[in-house]
């Protein structure tokens, strides 16, 4: 392989990479706050893939003038996921585990459910954006611009959230509850509201990843799964509740992926990323930057 | 060890064997009046309907047991039955062994298998554990795509032969698939009794209930998860193995997709979680349900019996985390052991 073709693997892995952060973020904040997995994340890609294609095919709306509606989409829908079911799943007196574990999987159903009842099963395709099919010369290397756009948002999104949850105080609220959420209610700080706004933010960066998606990605309803396994790989790699983990460790998973896209064939790809996920939590269950 | 050993069961009070004793002698005329089932039901999708909510309530039984009794949630069983399903299925096909050893050595495999990764996974705790179970249920069936040797995407085909006993083949017949899931019902139920009173269930309890405590106390933490592990693997291997048979086609979705995963620990979850008639209760609720869903509302893809299925894993998870059993009135007896 010439270093120029090398170069262009890492190139794209790079941008998948950041990509799959932005995707996998949501999923670290919200275990890092609450100790919950929520099973639907993937689904919660889905919802905004669609919603992205459902405003492009309905109404003309580019996808990059809609990712702002699916971001504020996702994040009613994260913050009603938290009110309307995982709320009353942290209060299961027996079994808590299986409770969250299993109330996240009927939602995952139930929204699967619902986008093949609303779409079909069908594959659908944003046929025409501003972004789509063009590439970009970038000294030598040739790169898809939906690609280097979804790059820019994530980079641009986890400096944004740095600041969110550095300066302001519904970040500190975050932390705060996080450390303990007990004393937080001590101070005055509603606990539900915080989890409720947690899992909003949670969902609007997933939203905010699904509609720079779906310009190049097919949506169906099944879409998320593949997803979902690679954002636990992801959080598992950055260490659980780590955002700044999450951006490292989707980099590391974007570049292994396009690296062994190159050398193996591609049923064996998933296999490497799988694997990846295993070897994190055998050998160093905290990740690379997680707090135990 | 030694602490379990000092405490023989004799010294556990009796309104506790009393009980069993109970459970017992009632489960004698529920296998007795379920075999006559196929007398009063003589329409064959009804009948494939049982065959499948019997399967399921033993597989669900064989999940019970690992995630049920020990705590340990596992989402990759789909792994064990495909497990079952295709030893099986590659025994008789290319080597003529009859079915029934290939439910044997499907078993024993699985056995194995579950305890080679048991060895890392148990040494992780709640969502760690359970994405591994996933991520190397997921990992297995996207090996089996790729093997040729046993199909690969195409999967296997069992030959038509005469109906017989024997190759456990009834083309149009479906009350012997009927006995057989029974059977294999009766027998997950029976081991899940006989480990309720057995020193390893009292462990598995233990660990479930909180690790730490147990392994202070002298349980032997690692060992129990292992055996409860090797115990369902066998059990799922079965049921994997008699699916094969029942369906007489396997390809790798049709077998070890997730969708089987849930569907194994679903009907305890619905049912009651780590009780002895929890997994059938469940099954018996939950499979008629979305076969009959899904014939009606599902039939052309609408997704309708995905949003019941979903709605209702969510209620049941919310409303009643104990399951549906604890809605009876049960009087609790001193020197209880179960939940």
């Amino acid at each position: 392989m010439t270093t120029q073709a090398l170069l262009q693997v890492l190139a794209s892995g790079l941008l998948m990479g950041l990509l799959y952060a932005l995707i996998a973020v949501g999923l670290s904040l919200i275990f890092g706050l609450m100790d919950v997995v929520n099973f639907a994340h993937g689904d919660f890609l889905m919802v905004a893939m669609y919603a992205a294609f459902g405003l492009w095919f309905f109404t003309g709306l580019d996808p990059l003038l809609a990712a702002p509606l699916v971001t504020g989409l996702l994040f009613v829908l994260g913050a009603l996921a938290y009110l309307g079911v995982v709320r009353f799943a942290m209060r299961a007196r027996s079994n808590a585990g299986m409770v969250q574990i299993f109330a996240t999987f009927g939602l995952a159903i139930t929204i699967q459910g619902l986008a093949q009842f609303l779409f079909t099963p069908d594959y659908r395709s944003i046929g025409q954006s501003w972004l789509g099919e063009r590439t970009i010369n970038l000294g030598g290397l040739f790169l898809p611009l939906p690609q280097v756009y979804g790059g820019v948002v994530s980079v641009l999104t986890f400096a944004a959230l740095y600041l969110l949850m550095s300066r302001t105080d519904f970040g500190k609220a975050l932390e705060a509850t996080r450390e303990d959420q007990g004393a937080v209610a001590l101070v005055g700080i509603d606990r539900n509201r915080v989890f409720a706004l947690g899992w909003g933010l949670g969902a609007a960066l997933v939203g905010l990843a699904g509609a720079v998606l779906a310009i190049f990605y097919y949506v169906h309803p099944q879409v998320g799964g593949p997803f979902s396994t690679i954002a636990y790989v992801v959080v598992a790699l950055g260490g659980f509740g780590s955002i700044f983990g999450a951006l490292v460790a989707g980099v590391i998973v974007g570049l292994i992926e396009a690296l062994a896209t190159t050398i193996l064939p591609p049923a064996l790809k998933s296999i490497g990323i799988y694997s990846l996920y295993l070897a994190v939590v055998f050998l160093r269950p905290r990740g690379l930057f997680g707090r135990l | 060890m030694a602490i379990a050993k000092a405490l023989p069961l004799a010294t556990v009070p009796s309104p506790f064997l009393a009980r069993r004793r109970r459970q017992l002698l009632l489960a004698v005329p529920v296998f007795a009046l379920l075999a006559l089932l196929p007398l009063l039901v003589r329409d064959v999708y009804l009948q494939n309907v049982l065959v499948l909510t019997l399967m399921y309530a033993a597989l669900s039984q064989s999940w019970n047991i690992l995630g049920g009794y020990c705590g340990q949630i596992s989402l990759g069983h789909a792994l064990y039955f495909g497990i079952g399903a295709y030893t099986t299925s590659v025994l008789f096909v290319n080597f003529g062994i009859l079915p029934w050893g290939g439910m044997l050595a499907g078993g024993v495999l699985a056995v194995l298998v579950a305890l080679l990764l048991g060895y890392p996974c148990f040494k992780l705790r709640g969502h760690y554990f359970s994405i591994a179970t996933i991520v190397i249920a997921e990992i297995g069936l996207l090996l089996v795509h790729n093997w040729d040797y046993v199909g690969a995407a195409m999967g296997i085909q069992w030959p038509f032969g005469p109906d017989s006993w024997a190759t456990l083949q009834f083309a149009r017949d479906k009350v012997p698939y009927f006995h057989l899931a029974l059977g294999l019902f009766a027998i997950t139920w029976l081991v899940t009794w006989v480990i309720e009173g057995s020193r390893w269930g009292f462990w598995w309890r233990a660990v479930k209930d909180d690790t730490e405590a147990a392994q202070s106390l002298g349980v032997e933490v690692f060992r129990s998860k292992m055996a409860a592990a090797a115990v369902s693997a066998f059990f799922t291997a079965v049921g994997g193995a008699f699916y094969a048979a029942f369906v007489s086609y396997i390809d790798p979705e049709s077998v070890m997709s997730f969708r089987f995963s849930l569907l194994f620990a679903l009907p305890a979850v619905l049912g009651g979680i780590g009780t002895l008639w929890g997994p059938a209760v469940g099954a018996a609720v939950l499979i008629p349900l979305t076969e009959i869903t899904r014939s009606y509302l599902g039939g052309n893809g609408s997704g309708l019996d995905l949003v019941i299925y979903g709605v209702l894993i969510m209620l049941v998870a919310l409303a009643r985390p104990e399951g549906l059993l604890s809605l009876l009135p049960r009087p609790r007896a001193a020197g209880e052991g179960g939940r």
